[in-house]
């Protein structure tokens, strides 16, 4: 079960009143997101009047070095409305997530780059994805991609968007 | 049958790194979490030590220390925590061979490995939580930090 519910600090796509709501816990380096990432999107724009999705991170520092300061780049986007831009930019090159190229996404997506700069190394942004991070454990999470549907679960996906589709299914 | 609650946790000595050995002894006044796993370098184990590994950070916050345990030898737990950049030690259940595990009641005997298998041990050396795992399964983290909790709880009452 989803220990945190899904709440106003989180960042969302879709209805806030949709019947179904997923959410992911993820790590911007792993691949398995990677994988995931165009299926959601595409699920996303195929039920957004029934669907509500969170993106929550979950990243695993040791094995996936580049994800902390990628989910940082997320947050500190989010900090100029621009979270889902940069979400998106990461996981679509998400072999290469040097600092430079980070700077680069940043740049593209039309960022105010001495914001940016600075709110990429704020403490706050790094206490809010440990807080995320410490719900995910206590929510049962144990590698990513990890989805809840309405709270509960989902282990049954299996990479492809049917397998999604049958889960959020009225 | 896996050690439950209220059970006094068996002491071991075993070698940590090549030319240091841990007791459980050692720990007294601290709890313990011990983690039993198959083997080092399996793809599950390696997920399951690295999501503790991140996880320290809050075990250290109920002031638990994380042993890893597998009947793997010191030299192997040494190049695998290195590789894993594991920040907790790994305790080789060697020689003889399994003896702690089964101790334990976590010894697979058919693949002569340790189960997976979580216990959380108080500050008194009495075992407060036990959990036996499907091996195949990573158990997640969950349920420390709930044991942990309760054990926070109990003795703030």
């Amino acid at each position: 079960m989803l220990k945190v519910p899904v709440n106003a600090q989180d960042h969302t796509l879709g209805s806030l009143h949709a019947p179904r709501v997923l959410v992911e816990y993820g790590d911007y380096q792993c691949p398995s997101c990677g994988e995931a990432y165009p299926i959601i999107k595409e699920l996303i724009a195929k039920h957004q009047h029934n669907l509500l999705f969170v993106f929550r991170n979950f990243p695993l520092q040791e094995s996936h070095p580049e994800a902390m300061p990628a989910a940082l780049a997320a947050e500190a986007a989010a900090r100029q409305s621009k979270f889902w831009e940069m979400h998106d930019i990461i996981y679509e090159n998400q072999a290469d997530l040097t600092i430079q190229h980070i700077m680069n996404f940043a740049e593209e997506i039309g960022l105010d780059m001495e914001q940016f700069r600075a709110d990429w190394k704020s403490q706050e942004l790094l206490n809010r994805i440990e807080k995320d991070y410490e719900g995910g454990l206590r929510s049962g999470v144990n590698g990513t991609p990890c989805f809840f549907i309405n709270g509960h679960r989902f282990d049954q996906f299996d990479g492809s968007l049917e397998s999604l589709e049958s889960a959020i299914a009225m | 049958m896996i050690l439950e609650k209220n059970t006094p946790a068996p002491e071991f000595d075993l070698f940590s790194t090549p030319d240091q050995r841990l007791k459980l002894s050692d720990f007294k006044g601290q709890r313990v979490i011990l983690a039993f796993y198959p083997a080092d370098w399996s793809p599950v184990c390696s997920d399951e030590l690295s999501l503790f590994n991140e996880s320290l950070k809050l075990f250290t916050e109920h002031k638990a220390v994380l042993l890893g345990i597998s009947v793997d030898s010191k030299w192997s737990h040494m190049a695998f925590a290195q590789s894993r950049k594991l920040h907790f030690p790994l305790l080789a259940d060697f020689e003889p061979k399994g003896l702690v595990s089964k101790q334990y009641g976590v010894y697979n005997e058919e693949e002569g490995e340790s189960r997976r298998a979580l216990f959380l041990i108080d500050e008194h050396g009495i075992i407060q939580w036990s959990y036996l795992s499907p091996d195949g399964i990573n158990p997640g983290a969950d349920g420390i930090l709930e044991a942990l909790e309760s054990l926070d709880q109990s003795k703030n009452q």
